[in-house]
């Protein structure tokens, strides 16, 4: 019966804290007002997302998100130096292919946008089946280098919280 | 005073790197090689001014806003679909499908996938 009204819980409390953010006070009006988007936004969309995304630890979860903002801070550091210092004909810009292990979508969604939130490489598509992204790196002299990063840094995380 | 050199030196680095990433939209040749400085810009160039923000309000007006987070937060989920669009439009329209990698499956990258087998329901498609 709540599983009906609240298809996914974790949303409507977001949604309920992003709406608090948004008007800047807590008041009773604005609370109420939260509380009848929580609800009626996870309904509404259900359809579009039937399953619930399992988290197993959010700790963990916490825990990627200041290593993604860490690693952010460094690749942009990296970024600027290629940008102002580098030569155009010595960047070395590749292709890379990303095996993916990761199955849910959801974390293959998070990993995507990691990948394209740290400067340097940008997620461009996903192969038909679901089972590799396609990654274009700014300047790569090795991109196996880059893949395993990748999968060690962020995929091996992701598959512990999500899977 | 300590906080405002905080802010000063916040809004400095965000200048800085948005700065930065919009040479590097100058200078860079390839369309795929561009898209990577924008990317630069909202992360670290707006972060840092938003931040900035935040510091200013709670310290110096003395009355704390806490929506330059939601839109770190928006500014974040919403960067990578963009990039992600840009890249499938280049991909679709410029980049010869030979030039790609191979993806290591049987199934070809999503974007030069041919209309039939996109038109199959993805079930399907899915299978281990």
């Amino acid at each position: 019966m709540l599983a009906r009204i609240f298809p996914h819980p974790v949303l409507t409390a977001g949604l309920i804290v992003i709406w608090l953010l948004l008007v800047n006070h807590i008041k009773v009006g604005s609370l109420v007002m939260a509380a009848i988007l929580g609800t009626a936004i996870p309904l509404l969309t259900r359809a579009y997302w039937p399953d619930r995304p399992r988290i197993r630890s959010l700790r963990a979860l916490a825990g990627y998100a200041l290593l993604v903002v860490w690693d952010i801070i460094l690749a942009n550091i990296i970024v600027a130096r290629i940008i102002l210092f580098k030569p155009n004909d010595r960047i070395e810009t590749r292709w890379i292919t990303v095996p993916l292990d990761l199955r849910t979508p959801e974390a293959i969604t998070l990993l995507a946008a990691t990948i394209t939130l740290t400067p340097g490489t940008v997620t461009a598509d996903m192969s038909a089946c679901g089972r590799a992204l396609l990654i274009h790196s700014l300047h790569a002299p090795d991109p196996d280098a880059v893949r395993d990063e990748i999968k060690s840094r962020y995929e091996a995380r992701l598959k512990r919280i999500f899977e | 005073m300590l906080a405002e050199l905080v802010i000063s030196l916040l809004l400095v680095i965000g200048g800085v790197f948005g700065l930065v990433g919009s040479l590097g939209l100058l200078k860079l040749r390839q369309p795929m090689q561009r898209l990577h400085a924008p990317t630069k810009a909202t992360t670290i160039g707006v972060g840092a001014a938003l931040l900035a923000s935040v510091i200013y309000a709670a310290t110096v007006k003395g009355d704390p806003s806490w929506q330059e987070l939601l839109i770190i937060m928006f500014l974040f989920i919403t960067s990578p679909v963009t990039a992600n669009f840009l890249s499938k439009a280049h991909l679709h329209r410029t980049i010869p499908p030979e030039s790609l990698p191979a993806t290591g499956t049987d199934s070809p990258w999503a974007t030069l996938e041919t209309e039939d087998a996109a038109q199959a329901p993805a079930a399907d498609r899915k299978a281990p």
